[in-house]
């Protein structure tokens, strides 16, 4: 114990004297919340959508029959209550909701007017915004079609309402992401460093001669890492809750134990990393592209993992930062428990498994 | 007790280099053992298989009794080990790195300060200073202090005097003077022959074979060559001119002077009018006790 003291004690003096790394580690964080302000926005495809229609008519089934043909959308059917349909957008099975009023033709046909709201899921604001515009267009092109038919003026009136995210905000999207590339990055480089840094200046060959447990250091070795990575963390929540007013509406302890299991995880990956390269150019070369690279394309960060092709949606299961950006999605933005975010956080604690399984095997009790 | 018994080393595919090649030696308790030879002959291959570092291909180690492929747990506990290049955490000050070394061995600086007090009390002065700021001097001392902090019962030093001034080098060989009479076995090497001398016993290495191992005199007193100091000016063209006699064995560079061996019919007076012929008219010749890079040179040529 006192061994591990010691080494945890020496690896956070080795990162309190380097300056240059240590305002890096707490800067990029601020840095990249402010460059992604600025996200690019994509086409979106694969809308999932519902349509809710207590009273299915002639019109109502037309409209959602234009819509289940429609490219963009995969039309998921009908529901039969409110609630339903709110439950499946809980969960994320459905990007788009077309709900209908109480006898929609006859109040077309007699009043000249009626009502059809779209409910779009925007904790992906993208995404959102952009399935409700195309539904719009569908739902105007069909009012044309109809009064060129029947020579009635009338009006569907379309209501947007952008749930869980009802300010279109794009921050509400790139933050989970920028947490999920900022932890990765910090951990994984940092980690794999610093043990690659021991081999390459010779210490290595000392601790090895010592009596110290190889198991002890690389735990040792992940401890400073560990609390700078949720020192990044809270700079991340606090900048986003109070700069870019972004809500925590979950629970702030669930949101903090997804982030720890998440630092874990990348730890882990460092660790890996450290196991397979001798020189620390080759540590930050390995750690960058196959954590960073996959977190900006394939995380669901930038690009929406919905609108994948099949080939990289599966590639994309592999990569941990899409897990944690859907996790802090779901308990951040959209405020839900443990009952809808246990699939991504088993998935977390599973690569997490791997990776120290996978480093227990490599790491070596000797040089060669 | 070292016994060292049939040790193979090769790397590369195919073991194309061979680091050591059947290295057999003892070294007894509370001894000096020094391994002497050029950078690139084994030496440090040699160490790290006796720290537990590397694996041999074939052969044994046995350190106080134990294996140092079976027990290289407890051979880490006994061992201090010193790497050939500086291995401390040089952004950590001299006192950190020595109290961080004595907790990795479940030890405290006080424990046993009697043993490190002589080296360590010429840096403690510095003792808040960065490592990587120290001199070459006062950097071995601080790895030598580290790697004794723990009263190891065998010292291994890879080339501790490489790159260390000289005084600092004579100092460095009285500490381990000391040392051994506290009855720390010590296994030593370096590429300086004139180190040789503070050892109790000795092995030459070349090319990861030893060519002889005995005490340093032992080794001087086996000399079998007729050993004359040539001293003179322009001395690479006087290099080529005993070269060219027939009655030179060998002839090297020692610093001013020139090393030759003869054969024994060869009188200095008809060397010097051989030279004087060849207009070297300010030669100076004079038989000399041969060092232990004589000894090397006679046993590699």
């Amino acid at each position: 114990m006192k061994q591990f003291i010691a080494f945890v004690k020496k690896e956070f003096r080795h990162i309190i004297r380097d300056n240059r790394t240590l305002l890096i580690i707490l800067g990029m964080p601020v840095v990249e919340i402010l460059l992604f302000g600025f996200a690019v926005n994509m086409e979106v495809q694969n809308i999932r959508v519902a349509v809710y229609d207590p009273t299915p008519d002639a019109f109502t089934t037309g409209i959602a029959e234009r819509i289940r043909q429609n490219s963009y959308f995969n039309y998921r059917g009908s529901v039969q209550t409110m609630d339903e349909m709110e439950e499946s957008m809980r969960k994320g099975e459905l990007d788009l909701a077309v709900v209908f009023q109480q006898n929609f033709q006859e109040e077309l046909v007699h009043s000249g007017e009626a009502d059809v709201q779209l409910l779009s899921n925007s904790s992906d604001p993208n995404r959102g915004s952009i399935a409700a515009t195309y539904a719009t267009a569908i739902i105007a092109g069909f009012q044309r079609e109809q009064t060129d038919l029947i020579q009635i003026p009338f009006q569907i009136q379309t209501e947007n309402r952008m749930i869980y995210n009802p300010l279109m905000k794009s921050s509400y999207m790139f933050v989970p992401g920028i947490m999920g590339l900022v932890l990765m990055i910090i951990c994984t480089i940092m980690t794999s460093v610093s043990i690659v840094r021991e081999k390459e200046r010779g210490t290595m060959e000392v601790l090895l001669a010592s009596p110290l447990k190889q198991g002890t250091m690389i735990f040792a070795k992940t401890i400073p890492y560990m609390v700078i990575s949720f020192i990044d963390f809270v700079i991340i929540l606090l900048l986003s809750y109070f700069v870019l007013d972004v809500p925590v509406n979950g629970s702030l302890l669930l949101l903090f134990f997804v982030a720890i299991l998440y630092i874990t995880l990348t730890l882990s990956y460092g660790l890996t990393v450290s196991t397979l390269v001798d020189k620390q150019v080759n540590a930050v070369i390995f750690s960058a592209i196959t954590a960073m690279i996959p977190v900006l394309m394939l995380s669901g960060m930038i690009f929406p993992v919905d609108n994948m092709p099949g080939a990289l949606q599966a590639l994309s299961a592999i990569v941990p930062a899409r897990w944690f950006i859907e996790a802090v999605r779901k308990v951040m933005i959209q405020g839900l428990g443990v009952t809808i975010a246990w699939k991504e956080m088993l998935v977390l604690t599973g690569m997490t498994l791997f990776l120290l399984g996978v480093t227990i095997m490599k790491t070596k009790k000797r040089l060669e | 007790m070292i016994e060292v018994k049939d040790l193979h080393k090769s790397y590369g595919r195919q073991g194309k280099v061979n680091a050591l090649n059947s290295i057999s030696f003892t070294v007894d308790d509370g001894e000096i053992f020094g391994v002497i030879g050029p950078d690139g002959a084994g030496k440090s291959s040699l160490f790290r298989i006796l720290a537990s570092l590397i694996l041999p291909d074939s052969g044994s180690a046995i350190m106080n009794g134990h294996d140092v492929v079976k027990d290289y747990r407890k051979i880490r506990q006994i061992i201090g080990y010193m790497p050939g290049r500086f291995s401390l955490y040089q952004d950590l000050s001299v006192e950190e790195n020595l109290v961080f070394f004595a907790t990795l061995f479940n030890t405290t600086v006080e424990e046993n300060y009697h043993l490190i007090k002589d080296i360590y009390q010429q840096i403690e002065p510095f003792k808040k200073r960065r490592a990587g700021a120290l001199s070459g001097g006062m950097k071995q001392k601080l790895a030598l202090s580290c790697a004794l902090i723990h009263k190891p019962e065998i010292l291994i030093l890879d080339e501790p005097t490489t790159g260390v001034d000289p005084v600092s080098r004579k100092e460095f060989w009285d500490m381990l003077g000391r040392l051994k009479e506290q009855g720390i076995t010590i296994l030593v090497s370096t590429a300086y022959m004139d180190e040789a001398s503070r050892c109790d016993r000795i092995a030459l290495i070349r090319e990861g074979e030893f060519i002889g191992s005995d005490t340093p005199q032992g080794i001087i007193d086996d000399y079998p060559e007729i050993l004359w100091a040539v001293e003179g000016t322009g001395m690479s063209a006087l290099l080529g001119e005993l070269r060219a006699h027939d009655k030179v064995k060998s002839s090297f560079a020692f610093g001013d002077k020139i090393h030759i061996t003869v054969e024994k019919s060869l009188q200095t007076e008809e060397l010097k009018r051989y030279l004087a012929n060849k207009k070297f008219n300010d030669v100076r010749i004079a038989p000399i006790a041969p060092t232990v890079e004589d000894c090397f040179m006679a046993l590699t040529s």
